[in-house]
């Protein structure tokens, strides 16, 4: 057995108030695939930042051929062989394919005192031509980078990587925004490089990926080493078992609600770039859940459905009636309400306190000639707010204040306190802990119980097959499928929200 | 190629300047001789320098707003020196306002670096405060083109090749800014650190250190035009170059240097400055009071960005596949 | 790891501690304020004489008008320098109607119509076109004044209607100035209308997280045009002030206020960044202004010199935030690393 190239020991990192890593060992080996396994946040992306140097660890030590290094900057880690592909796309938009899979790197000309200053464009390109063309991946190294799909943009992530005489790949879910196809052109990518014996490191969280490309995996939960050992030794019950230390069986609270009489009618949804003849319908007290990769338009469908997007044709029926949606004001007024997955961004004002969340889509309604009622707002706030348990100190604590999970319960508490008609969840329990998840779960459950009609978009499988009445499935702007609870199983929704075969 | 060039903005703004420019050959051919447009340009360096600096700090999501402050303060000081020292040698001089100059601005950019507070306050400040410096140096007074040195007052003058050194400076300013954006790692580092700073971290750009740099640059040059300013105009006081850095902004603006960063040639800020210089020089001879100058320089700013607004607009994401779909993007 | 949880689970107080309000930046600036007026008082016999020190308010009160909306403008994350031009331009049109012989409320009604329809253009073209403001206004700085220039050129007009001097000269009571009586008036409106109203509650949300905001029902351009207009109406009653005080009306009048007034609402404890700040601040910032200029007036030390000292404080008021929190966060990370 070879040595390992590149390990971690002990290594912990610290964030005010966190210990996002905590003692944990990694190695990789090389020619060898190692995935990486946890849940969100059991530290993966603080460990990928810390082993590229973005971040410097408070403690442990990181080997790199049997030396102790440390880095100081990316540019260290860079230096040594070490490349990673974010899961964020960190590149320049208004830079060329070229450049930004050489910058930071970029190739100099020979000669008298050029050494720093006179990049070689043309060897830049040519040699970005080459890598390009090894992956498949069909663009100019000329054009800017603004002008490409998500696909093409992930696939220059992949070509920066290669760009440098990489000896540790890093792999941060590169597969989360990747068409059926792209995805299998990856993974034969992975193939090559672990044949030219570069050690590789793939975090991901779906099970079949680990199966069929990993030699090794390890486990965190929590920020804390949990374990590794080679794959042909485990299986995926095992696995979750270290990674949750729960039983594979997760339960969702799903109650049996009497569905009502159509409450929402959509028709022939279109848009000229992100997606096309949309048509749906949801009940009363029916839960619908969307399923599609990222990138599949099915954020943009229900922000459409919210009024944020211009040039949408189609129609839109509440109650039996048509209503016209152009802005998040009229959806509100509608009863329809979103809650989006960007939740820090989209969702809710960080820097304002609690109760000043909850009522800000209907000051007006709270105000008397303009002036607010301040304790109306307080009444309102503490009325949803502990009908949802958020936890917080006072109403006037600011939301930046509480965990993730209780940001979202003040989002949804918001949206709540406007008596809505349907409720949109995108994302709704993307990077919350696990008991706030189960909580909003629940709460959904009780949502519908009251009446009201619940679209959920979310890519996690188990989440949509345990709570949905229904499943919409999409892929390219289009929905390509629709399944009832009972006929819904893993592999009907994988295979149809990655391109498979179209059943129907 | 051709097609790409002309559609550039730098080629549509290039046939704007060159239109104007001869047309008013057309009403006065004097205007198109060889040595009105040498003048025009060495009218001109001075804004092509510092707009060049300029757009630097502009390139990494800064402003510089202290640029007219720096030019009146090392203005003065050399000035002074040059009055109490006359025998002083020119090229000490000039080390001089280089090295004032670098020194403001890297008191700018070290408050950006290292404390990350937004650069347009602390260039509001140290605008007030060069502005007040230069007060307290010169205690109000004047230095007038007799208390200066004949060589202070006659070296921008001097001509090469029937060009003023003035504008023989702004040439090699002009060359040595192009080559540096375009070869060398440190030019390209101001387009990665402005267009996507996170993602510049993650490739190893120091962003703050950028930032200096940019200040540092723009001061540097700031300091280099407060010589020229007080030795063309042959004197110095306080409110030299008052207001001016928002006519240094203006031409980066013109030229095509995007508010928010990363976007940005060295090309299109020099035409943008030239568009300022010819209009000015053009007025008087159409005939239209000069009084219009500033009025058509506000209305060209606001057209060159709501024009730069519409092109630049983020295109959507492309999701569909379809064909007809994509068809209707093409004609957009 | 979850902070929160430690914390009692139902709130029983609703709000925070009143004494942390005694730790912000407001009172540090009422302490300075203080210091000044004991230190002018006893530097200069002349200080504290009433008349004086109403004289002293008129060099403020036209530019304090101004930093009142323009306060929530930077709260809401846009800037508008071209309030100065604002001025000119509002002081020109004036002149003109006046100069045709228009009466006293002829001529203030056009200064007002003529800043809010500037401020009206700023916004369109920030709302209409997505364009930063910074940019927009730096544009419109030039045309605003540059359009004076066009009608003026180097003409000063003179020749107003009986009566409209009292704007800027007149007194409504005792050593009250209309100038000043009209800024505490607008001080309190403002007030108001920034923390008591919705329009202010919006101002706050959409400075802290336009996109949010407009995702919770916020007509968010709509807002901001009503805030460009609203900074462009004060820029012509300003205007207004200005013109009746000097007795006359050029195309150069109020260069380079746009800078000062920026300045007042940062010294004020306004993030330049928008989502906070407040109207009590901006308030102080403008008295501390007036008597420290006032202050060295009767030290006979000279106006520029005064800039310096703004220059210094408004760095201040931006670096020493960051320097505390810097030292608070490398205090709590040994913490931490003690854990």
């Amino acid at each position: 057995m070879n040595s390992a190239i590149f390990s971690l020991k002990k290594v912990s990192k610290v964030f005010p108030g966190v210990k996002a890593l905590d003692g944990v060992d990694l190695h990789l080996y090389p020619g060898q695939v190692t995935a990486l396994i946890g849940e969100n946040g059991a530290g993966k992306s603080t460990l990928v930042k810390t082993m590229t140097g973005i971040y410097q660890p408070d403690g442990g030590e990181i080997i790199f051929n049997g030396k102790p290094v440390q880095f100081h900057s990316p540019h260290d880690s860079h230096a040594l062989g070490i490349t990673a592909i974010h899961q964020e796309t960190v590149l320049f938009d208004d830079l060329t394919v070229a450049e930004n899979i050489f910058l930071g790197n970029y190739p100099m000309k020979k000669g008298l005192m050029t050494k720093r200053f006179s990049i070689d464009w043309s060897a830049m390109e040519a040699k970005s031509q080459e890598i390009l063309s090894s992956i498949n991946a069909h663009m100019s190294p000329n054009q800017i980078l603004r002008e490409l799909s998500i696909g093409q943009k992930h696939m220059v992530g992949i070509a920066r990587a290669l760009s440098v005489d990489a000896k540790v790949v890093i792999l941060d879910e590169p597969t989360a925004a990747l068409s059926h196809h792209e995805i299998h052109e990856l993974y034969e990518l992975v193939n090559t490089l672990r044949d030219q014996g570069k050690a590789i490191l793939f975090i991901t969280h779906k099970f079949d990926e680990i199966f069929t490309l990993a030699d090794r995996y390890t486990v965190f939960r929590d920020g804390c080493y949990v374990g590794e050992g080679f794959i042909k030794d485990t299986n995926e019950a095992l696995l979750v078992e270290m990674m949750v230390a729960r039983s594979i069986e997760a339960t969702y609270p799903k109650k049996d609600v009497e569905i009502g009489e159509t409450l929402l009618e959509v028709s022939s949804l279109c848009h000229t770039t992100e997606f096309a003849d949309i048509s749906f319908s949801l009940k009363k007290g029916e839960i619908l859940g969307v399923y599609g990769l990222v990138g599949s338009g099915r954020t943009e469908v229900m922000q459409a459905l919210f009024g944020t997007t211009d040039h949408v044709t189609g129609s839109v029926k509440m109650n039996g009636k048509e209503v016209i949606i152009h802005s998040p004001k009229e959806a509100i007024d509608n009863g329809i309400v979103y809650v989006p997955e960007e939740r820090q961004k989209q969702g809710i004002v960080l820097e304002l306190p609690i109760y000043q969340n909850v009522s800000l889509p209907q000051m007006e309604r709270l105000a008397k000639h303009g002036q607010i009622d301040q304790e109306g707002e307080m009444a309102l706030a503490r009325q949803y707010c502990e009908r949802l348990q958020v936890k917080a100190s006072c109403w006037d604590e600011k939301v930046m204040n509480l965990s993730g999970g209780n940001q979202q319960k003040v989002v949804i508490a918001k949206w709540l306190a406007t008596n809505p008609k349907v409720i949109i969840l995108d994302e709704p329990t993307k990077g919350i802990d696990i008991g706030s998840k189960a909580a909003v779960h629940e709460f959904m459950s009780e949502l519908v119980d009251s009446g009201l009609a619940v679209i959920m978009v979310s890519s996690e499988l188990p989440e949509i097959l345990g709570m949905s009445d229904r499943i919409l499935v999409m892929n390219e702007g289009l929905i390509v499928g629709e399944l009832s609870r009972t006929d819904a199983t893993p592999e009907k929704v994988v295979s149809l929200a990655t391109g498979g075969s179209v059943t129907c | 190629m051709l097609k790409r060039l002309i559609y550039s903005r730098e080629g549509v703004l290039s046939i704007i300047v060159l239109t104007m420019f001869f047309g008013v050959g057309v009403i006065s051919p004097d205007f198109i001789s060889l040595s009105n447009s040498v003048s025009i340009f060495n009218d001109t360096s001075i804004l092509i320098m510092l707009a060049l600096g300029q757009m630097l700090v502009i390139l990494t999501r800064c402003i510089d707003l202290s640029v007219a402050a720096n030019v009146a303060f090392t203005g003065m000081f050399v000035a002074m020196v040059n009055q109490y020292f006359p025998e002083l040698h020119m090229a000490l001089l000039i080390f001089l306002s280089l090295f004032i100059g670098a020194l403001l601005g890297a008191i700018n950019g070290l408050f950006v670096w290292l404390l990350k507070v937004p650069s347009i306050v602390i260039t509001l400040g140290t605008m007030s405060i060069y502005r007040g410096a230069t007060f307290l140096l010169s205690d109000g007074a004047w230095v007038n083109s007799h208390q200066m040195s004949e060589s202070f007052i006659g070296l921008p003058r001097y001509e090469i090749l029937s060009m003023p050194v003035l504008g023989w400076m702004a040439v090699v300013t002009i060359v040595l800014f192009f080559w540096a954006m375009k070869f060398s790692v440190w030019g390209r580092n101001f387009y990665s650190a402005g267009g996507n700073p996170m993602a510049a971290f993650y490739s190893g750009v120091n962003v703050g250190k950028v930032q200096f740099y940019a200040f540092l640059v723009s001061g540097t040059l700031s300091g280099l035009c407060g010589y020229l300013w007080v030795s063309r105009f042959a004197v110095a006081y306080v409110d030299v170059a008052n207001g001016f850095e928002l006519q240094v902004i203006a031409a980066c603006v013109i030229g095509g240097v995007s508010i928010v960063g990363g976007l940005g040639t060295v090309v299109g800020c020099v035409i943008g400055a030239l568009f300022i210089g010819v209009v000015n020089n053009a007025l008087p001879i159409i005939g239209v009071s000069p009084f219009w100058q500033m009025a058509i320089s506000g209305l060209v700013i606001i057209i060159a960005v709501i024009a730069n607004a519409s092109s630049g607009k983020d295109k959507a994401r492309i999701i569909l596949r379809n064909p007809n779909a994509n068809d209707e993007i093409r004609a957009n | 790891m979850d902070t929160t949880i430690k914390k009692s689970a139902t709130p029983d107080s609703m709000f925070t501690s009143k004494l942390q309000g005694l730790l912000r930046w407001e009172s540090f600036l009422v302490l300075i304020v203080f210091l000044v007026c004991v230190m002018n008082s006893y530097l200069s016999p002349y200080f504290l004489d009433p008349w004086n020190l109403s004289d002293a308010t008129f060099n403020f009160t036209e530019k304090a008008l101004i930093a009142l909306p323009m306060a929530m403008l930077i709260i809401a994350k846009e800037i508008d320098i071209s309030v100065a031009a604002i001025i000119s331009l509002s002081s020109t049109l004036m002149g003109l109607v006046a100069q045709m012989g228009a009466p006293v409320y002829a001529v203030a009604f056009v200064g007002v119509l003529a800043g809010a329809a500037c401020g009206l253009f700023n916004g369109v073209l920030v709302t209409r076109f997505k364009i930063p403001s910074i940019v927009v206004t730096i544009g419109t700085m030039s045309l605003f004044r540059g359009i004076s220039y066009i009608l003026l050129g180097d003409q000063v007009v003179r020749d107003y209607p009986d009566g409209f001097e009292f704007f800027g000269q007149g007194y409504v009571y005792w050593v009250f100035s209309f100038e000043l009586v009209l800024f505490a008036f607008f001080a309190l409106v403002f007030y108001w209308l920034l923390h008591r109203t919705t329009f202010g509650r919006y101002t706050y949300a959409i400075g802290n997280n336009p996109t949010a905001s407009y995702y919770s029902g916020i007509k968010v351009d709509k807002h901001r045009l009503i805030l460009f207009t609203l900074v462009g109406v004060m820029s012509g009653v300003a205007s207004i002030l200005l013109t009746s005080r000097l007795g006359s009306t050029r195309p150069s009048i109020a260069m380079g206020w746009e800078l000062s007034i920026i300045t007042m609402v940062v010294l004020g404890g306004v993030s330049i960044l928008g989502g906070s700040g407040t109207i009590a601040g901006v308030v102080l910032a403008v008295i501390l202004m007036g008597l420290v200029t006032f202050g060295m007036g009767l030290l006979n030390i000279p106006g520029i010199v005064m800039t310096i000292i703004v220059g210094v404080m408004l760095i201040t008021v931006v670096s020493l935030p960051v320097l505390i929190t810097m030292y608070k966060t490398s205090l709590k990370r040994k913490e931490a690393k003690a854990l």
